[in-house]
């Protein structure tokens, strides 16, 4: 490729990828780019940057067709509902993807918002040995066999004892020749996190505000997983009780009745505990709720988090979004905890225009 | 072939071979070309070449690059390839890709004769510069050396403005004298204060304040200073001006680079506009000789397939879109044959007897003349008028369609001729972009832009037309104004700098502020 092409299309690379920085609060809002299951690969359908010029809409537009089909019957609907068909060398709207891998689009957020790197708490860094195929023994198993080296030494061994003939070269490897693969361990750090997001869905949430957690549930995800190479994810839903669910569930669970936020810190309390040790897991957790308790619960939620979580936390967020019903009280509680733990950070959503400054409150800490 | 310095583009020998047989095959057909280089080069270099319109010494821009990933996508998708890349240059530049099947070559070398015949003789190729190759490299230059002093951003941020409007052009300009030559000017015809004095009578001393009462006199003389102030000034421009950019560059308060950026955009878009204004019978000529030629004479019978398979893909036809291919070829075939036939002129068409008129056959054999004299005279535009006929329409399935406001979709309106045919005129009249005109450049008399849209039926895409508005109005610097058509009322679109407003014509002046929409 020539040197020329690849500036203009660096060029354009960058325009594109300025554009969805000084869009992004309009893609997260979206949620478009919330499809990331399995694959890494996030597509997002882009257009092409067109330039504008006066052209004609489709109201009162035409054009001629060729093929089979009766008067009044309809077209295919162009793609992208305006783009008009016309006789001529007008290339038709296209949709351009630009294909970001999840590690871009961290750096995309990143980048937006100013965070800072998380640093992995060091004495939680685990240590695993990994194998790595990287070397050369005598003896192993027939199925590591190294046949290029094993061929080579022995037309090295035929050659140098005579017995090697140009006009019938059969080489035939005896025991000494055989060479097989081997592997050496490897020390590989792992700095491996869980991340815990506990819910409120009792009847005041309405699918709005779910939406609105999941969309900044999504990020924060990305963010952090951008730090670890495991990440490990535990949702819990709650009302008066509290389950742990899957991620499907937790997004389209609709309860109802009474809020007691306790039980979903004991929950996440009782699952640290037992399935990701404070002192090999870095641990994170994130509640949202509406900030509606059941009046008697606070004092307990408080006491929870003072003497059982938040020790064990790298960070702890409290998200609250507005619902037409509740107090919100409950925000004022856990707020009064940031004095005296720095790992304890709240913030409110009202609406989805405030998720990218309650992503940012979340995540400047660095923890 | 060092010419184009980054690409190995020597021609292989066996390719040398074929090329010099192929033109001798092209001569002896009548056809008639600039000397032809081909050059030879990959995938990648085809598809950066192809982004820039043909011209690897382009100027830089972006839009380029999105042309090269789209091109450089869909081929490694396998979506898409070019074939063949012919500039119309004197010589010749035609580029084939390495990896090409033999055969492939054969037809594109064809093919290539037939546009580089068509690129030499159409008339409406007359006016383009045949040096186009230097000068578009000059253009790259001047422009690269603006992107050092002034920075790329402000250099890109002009030219992005210069492409919104590189279609307001007046392709006809080149062919009429719409003007008079500016250097001419007219003949004086204010004398002044003379003008302006009534006529005395000769008299006597004594006879003169009855001869030339004062009173009667002055009242002359105001009368005529009145009529003088009420005569109108003189248009500005004279005519509605539909060469916009022509008018910016002249008129325009642009620094000297952007106005050397703007005429570098505007010279290029008239050198490219014949190509779009002739595409049909363009490709249809070119798709007719590669047909003749590789059928008649080069095709190998174990090419057979491959040939077939090939130039049938290059025909297929969707619903949606027409192949200028297809039409092209079609209809150059139909007139070929109509001549040969005899079936034209006046007998012809007063001919109602629909059986004589299917065996008609006059043997007059004027067939291949006939489309030579086609290829010579005619465009897109009107070739389409001049030999569309019904029985080409129903035998190649056309249809006309439209846009249905209720469902907002677009459905088969008719296959009547005279639809098709209207539908299909339209499209390409002004290549199928709406007619844009400077109407005042000093509009209310405070040096603002009064462009018009002239109206056909057809809105415009008004968010669009905004954004353009946009791009105008920093070129001008003052306020413009389009005058179009919105909802079957005329409306005045405007941009002052800071805020777009639109207001129905008509209204009560005074009202206007107050009935004017803020967006911003």
């Amino acid at each position: 490729m020539g040197q020329k092409i690849e500036q203009d299309l660096q060029r354009f690379r960058k325009i594109v990828r300025g554009k969805i920085k000084s869009n992004l609060s309009k893609y997260i809002s979206r949620g478009e780019m919330i499809g990331k299951k399995g694959n890494d690969l996030v597509s997002i359908p882009m257009p092409s940057i067109n330039t504008p010029q006066f052209r004609y809409g489709s109201k009162g537009s035409g054009g001629v067709g060729v093929g089979e089909g009766q008067p009044g019957q309809p077209l295919t609907k162009p793609q992208d509902g305006e783009g008009d068909p016309q006789a001529g060398d007008q290339p038709g709207g296209h949709i351009l993807e630009v294909d970001l891998t999840m590690e871009e689009l961290a750096d995309i957020l990143g980048e937006e918002l100013a965070l800072p790197r998380i640093e992995p708490k060091g004495k939680k860094n685990v240590v695993t040995e990994k194998d790595k195929y990287s070397s050369i023994r005598n003896v192993g198993p027939e199925s590591l066999r190294h046949f290029k080296r094993t061929y080579k030494k022995a037309l090295k061994r035929q050659i140098s004892t005579g017995t090697y003939s140009p006009t019938n070269p059969l080489v035939v490897p005896i025991r000494e020749d055989k060479q097989y693969r081997s592997w050496k361990e490897v020390p590989k750090p792992d700095a491996v996190a869980c991340v815990v997001y506990m819910m409120d869905v009792s009847g005041s949430m309405t699918d709005e505000q779910k939406e609105i957690v999941r969309i900044e549930a999504f990020w924060i995800d990305t963010w952090i997983k951008k730090h670890y190479q495991g990440v490990d994810t535990v949702y819990i839903v709650h009302d008066a009780v509290a389950h742990e669910v899957d991620e499907h569930t937790f997004y389209h669970t609709r309860e109802s009745g009474g809020t007691k936020i306790s039980a979903a810190y004991e929950m996440a309390n009782k699952i640290i505990d037992a399935r990701f040790p404070p002192t090999e897991w870095n641990v994170y957790a994130f509640h949202f709720s509406d900030g509606d308790n059941w009046g008697d619960d606070n004092a307990k939620c408080q006491e929870i988090l003072k003497t059982q979580l938040l020790p064990k936390l790298n960070l702890f967020g409290y998200g609250q979004v507005e619902s037409p019903y509740g107090s919100g009280e409950f925000f004022e509680h856990v707020n009064e905890l940031t004095d005296d733990h720095e790992n304890v950070v709240v913030t409110k959503v009202p609406d989805r225009e405030a998720i990218l400054a309650s992503i940012k409150e979340f995540l400047k800490t660095g923890r | 072939m060092t010419q184009l310095g980054f690409y190995n583009t020597n021609l292989p020998p066996h390719l040398r071979i074929l090329k010099d047989e192929i033109e001798g095959y092209a001569r002896d057909y009548g056809l008639d070309f600039f000397e032809t280089i081909f050059e030879v080069v990959d995938a990648d270099d085809l598809n950066e070449i192809a982004a820039y319109g043909g011209f690897p010494t382009r100027y830089p821009h972006w839009s380029f690059g999105m042309q090269y990933e789209e091109l450089s996508k869909s081929y490694s998708y396998g979506l898409s390839k070019i074939y063949e890349m012919v500039i119309n240059n004197d010589p010749c530049y035609a580029y084939l890709m390495r990896c090409n099947h033999t055969v492939d070559q054969k037809l594109v070398m064809a093919h290539v004769y037939g546009h580089c015949d068509f690129f030499k003789n159409n008339a409406y190729f007359g006016h383009t510069t045949r040096k186009m190759m230097d000068e578009i490299a000059n253009h790259g230059n001047r422009l690269r050396r603006y992107v050092e002093r002034f920075g790329e951003d402000e250099v890109e941020g002009f030219l992005d403005k210069c492409m919104s409007i590189d279609d307001l052009i007046d392709i006809h300009s080149v062919a009429i004298k719409r003007r008079d030559d500016p250097h001419a000017a007219p003949p004086k015809t204010d004398d002044g204060e003379e003008d302006e004095k009534p006529v005395r009578f000769k008299t006597k001393d004594y006879l003169t304040d009855f001869m030339n009462p004062p009173d009667q006199l002055r009242a002359v003389e105001d009368e005529k200073r009145k009529a003088k102030a009420q005569q109108t000034p003189p248009h500005f421009p004279e005519r509605p001006e539909k060469d916009v950019l022509l008018f910016l560059i002249e008129h325009a308060p642009l620094k000297n680079w952007q106005k050397d950026v703007l005429s570098i955009v505007r010279d290029e878009a008239y050198y490219f506009y014949p190509q779009a204004q002739t595409k049909i019978i363009n490709e249809g000529w070119a798709s007719f000789w590669h047909s003749t030629i590789m059928t008649q004479k080069v095709l190998q019978p174990s090419e057979v397939i491959d040939y077939a398979d090939h130039h049938s893909g290059t025909m297929a036809t969707s619903s949606k879109r027409l192949n200028p291919y297809k039409v092209g070829i079609e209809l150059l075939r139909d007139v070929e044959r109509r001549w040969n036939m005899g079936q034209f002129g006046a007998e012809w068409e007063n001919c109602d007897d629909l059986d004589k008129k299917r065996s008609w056959n006059t043997n007059v054999g004027l067939g291949r003349q006939k489309i030579f004299e086609v290829r010579k005279i005619h465009n897109d535009i009107t070739f389409i008028d001049t030999f569309l006929t019904p029985e080409f329409c129903v035998e190649n399935k056309l249809f006309a369609f439209n846009y249905q406001d209720q469902t907002k979709n677009y459905v088969i309106e008719s296959r009547e001729f005279e639809k098709v045919k209207q539908r299909l005129l339209f499209s390409l009249t002004n290549f199928g972009k709406p007619w844009i005109y400077v109407l005042n450049g000093n509009h209310a008399n405070r040096g603002e832009l009064l462009l018009r849209h002239g109206y056909n039926g057809v809105e415009l895409k008004v968010p669009e037309a905004r954004d353009v508005l946009t791009n105008i109005q920093f070129i001008w610097g003052r306020p413009v104004h389009l005058e179009t058509v919105i909802d079957d009322k005329p409306i005045l679109l405007s941009f002052d700098g800071s805020d777009h407003t639109h207001q129905t014509i008509g209204g009560d002046h005074d009202t206007r502020g107050k009935s004017g929409t803020k967006t911003k």
